[in-house]
């Protein structure tokens, strides 16, 4: 063989390698979605929105319970995690910038967004349902809001480091104080970041099962009351798959699917504002 | 020709955070009402350094020290517990490059104002144009006032960014190298511009480009690594420089 040959070959099979890879990963990708879709998109009723469970058995009956604690859950998580976050971020790259504490705290998020969820969920458990001797909903969002916070906190301050100094300079140098600076300015030119990071982050925890397994738990009934244990989707999906029933295993599917589109349409959200910022 | 003195430097030392080496030394200079002064030298020289000083630029930055006096309205806004925001309201700058706030024509120009406490609509509509007036883009701006100011060319943002200086009515106007990110036509625009507001404004301009300097200017420094060389009247400082330094320098033998 000549060199030439022989690099043509090398070249073609490190193609082939590279593209039986992707292929593989694709499959399987596309055939868990496809499965979802397919088998969900079935058990879509409108009464799995507007009715509660029933007991197995019994006909029709709905998930209204845990759509609701889903989206309860979800809401107070991110009306925690997210100003945390956005503040913190703000800290770390506005007034803390270039000291070692900012940069300390950057790598400790950066643990913190890779410790398993379950980890999160056990340690909430100690703190807020041992004490008070029983699940309930606040531990659930507290628990998501504690894995949102560091995702949150990085995309903050990774995007405010992106806007000049220049144009904080311009600011000050028309006598506006730095909060001013930061709210008016800075904060602005990085909206549509930030606005990304947290919508990658709600979409982060709206498919979480292990801490709410810990801390919110379930619940049969519908409830509003936060104080007590509550219904999610995930958790909901968790144990109507593994249940006996065939009607549960319909609406598992059926949650599974709407959870999947949630989180697929909040991501691809993420990607259009992203797109259109840097147009 | 009796002066009227707009700011005055007395033997300014400025150093930087951890750095022992002053980045000027002993500057004595004085600025002039209602002219412009230029500040040349070659690149590192401290021009740009010494214009950040009027308007405490370097406090930004930690541990930046000054040395010495700069008297504005018979005060030195050197000394600790000059109000920063105060001063910065009164001596306007504009950058090198265009720094438009992300934000629609008018609310940029109508910023400024609005930290100064002005509130009344129609107070800053008025102040608005009559700023964008002033800086000769109302006539290429006035129909859409509400659109970006991202959308602008890169002229017309400096212009803006003039106008936004000069909304809030400040005696001084510092320009750092204004021109050096803009082409030529955008550049005559300036420069006419800046010969024109110093009817109401005291102008220091630092530039690199000499002829800019000639043109434009009433009075020159030269400076080279952190000292004043030499200051004076344009036309003696281009014409007849007492300095074998500044003859080299305008004379292009080095920089």
């Amino acid at each position: 063989m000549t060199r030439e040959q022989r690099r043509k070959t090398e070249g073609f099979i490190a193609l082939l390698l590279c593209t039986m890879a992707a292929f593989f990963g694709l499959f399987w990708l596309v055939y868990i979605l496809g499965d979802v879709l397919y088998h969900g998109i079935e058990a879509l009723t409108p009464s799995l929105f507007m009715s509660d469970p029933v007991p197995p058995g019994v006909e029709g009956g709905g998930l209204r319970n845990a759509f609701v604690g889903q989206i309860l859950i979800t809401v107070f998580a991110i009306l925690i995690g997210v100003p945390v976050g956005v503040l913190g971020g703000t800290f770390l790259a506005e007034y803390a910038r270039g000291r070692k504490i900012a940069r300390l705290i950057s790598v400790l998020s950066d643990i913190m967004v890779s410790v398993p969820s379950i980890v999160i969920g056990t340690f909430i458990y100690a703190i807020m349902v041992k004490p008070v001797g029983h699940f309930n909903g606040w531990a659930g969002a507290v628990a998501l809001a504690v894995i949102m916070i560091p995702v949150v906190l990085r995309t903050t301050e990774d995007m405010l480091s992106l806007v000049p100094w220049t144009l904080r300079e311009a600011a000050f140098a028309l006598g506006a104080p730095y909060y001013k600076v930061i709210v008016q300015i800075v904060y602005r030119a990085a909206a549509t970041g930030i606005l990304t990071g947290i919508l990658l982050s709600i979409a982060r925890v709206a498919g979480e099962t292990a801490p709410l397994l810990f801390t919110s738990f379930n619940n049969s009934f519908f409830s509003l009351n936060m104080q007590q244990s509550m219904a999610s989707l995930t958790v909901t999906i968790f144990q109507y798959a593994m249940g006996p029933y065939h009607t549960w295993h319909v609406q598992a599917w059926a949650a599974a699917f709407t959870i999947t589109l949630f989180i697929l349409i909040l991501t691809i959200l993420g990607r259009l504002i992203i797109k259109w910022r840097y147009r | 020709m009796s002066e009227t003195i707009g700011i005055l430097v007395n033997d300014l030392n400025f150093y930087y955070a951890g750095n022992l080496h002053a980045a000027l030394k002993k500057i004595n200079l004085t600025a002039y009402k209602s002219r412009v002064t230029a500040l040349i030298g070659p690149s590192g020289c401290g021009k740009t350094t010494l214009l950040r000083c009027f308007n405490r630029m370097h406090d930004l930055y930690p541990n930046n020290r000054y040395e010495g006096e700069i008297l504005f309205q018979n005060k030195n806004i050197l000394k600790n517990g000059t109000d920063l925001i105060n001063l910065r309201a009164r001596i306007g700058m504009v950058f090198q490059k265009p720094t438009p706030f992300p934000m629609s024509i008018f609310d940029n120009i109508a910023y400024g104002l609005k930290l100064k406490g002005v509130t009344k609509r129609l107070d800053i509509a008025e102040r608005v144009e009559r700023a964008l007036n002033h800086s000769a883009l109302w006539g290429e701006v006035k129909d859409k006032l509400s659109t970006s100011a991202y959308d602008l060319s890169g002229g017309q943002q400096q212009r803006l960014c003039i106008a936004r200086a000069l909304a809030t009515d400040p005696e001084i106007l510092l320009f750092d190298e204004p021109t050096s990110a803009l082409d030529p036509t955008a550049t005559a625009h300036i420069e006419e511009l800046v010969m024109k507001l110093k009817q109401e404004v005291t102008v220091l301009i630092v530039t690199h480009n000499m002829q800019q300097a000639a043109r434009i200017s009433d009075f020159t420094g030269f400076m080279m690594l952190g000292e004043l060389i030499e200051f004076g009247t344009t036309d003696a400082i281009f014409t007849k420089p007492s300095q074998k330094l500044t003859n080299d320098y305008i004379t292009g033998r080095f920089g």
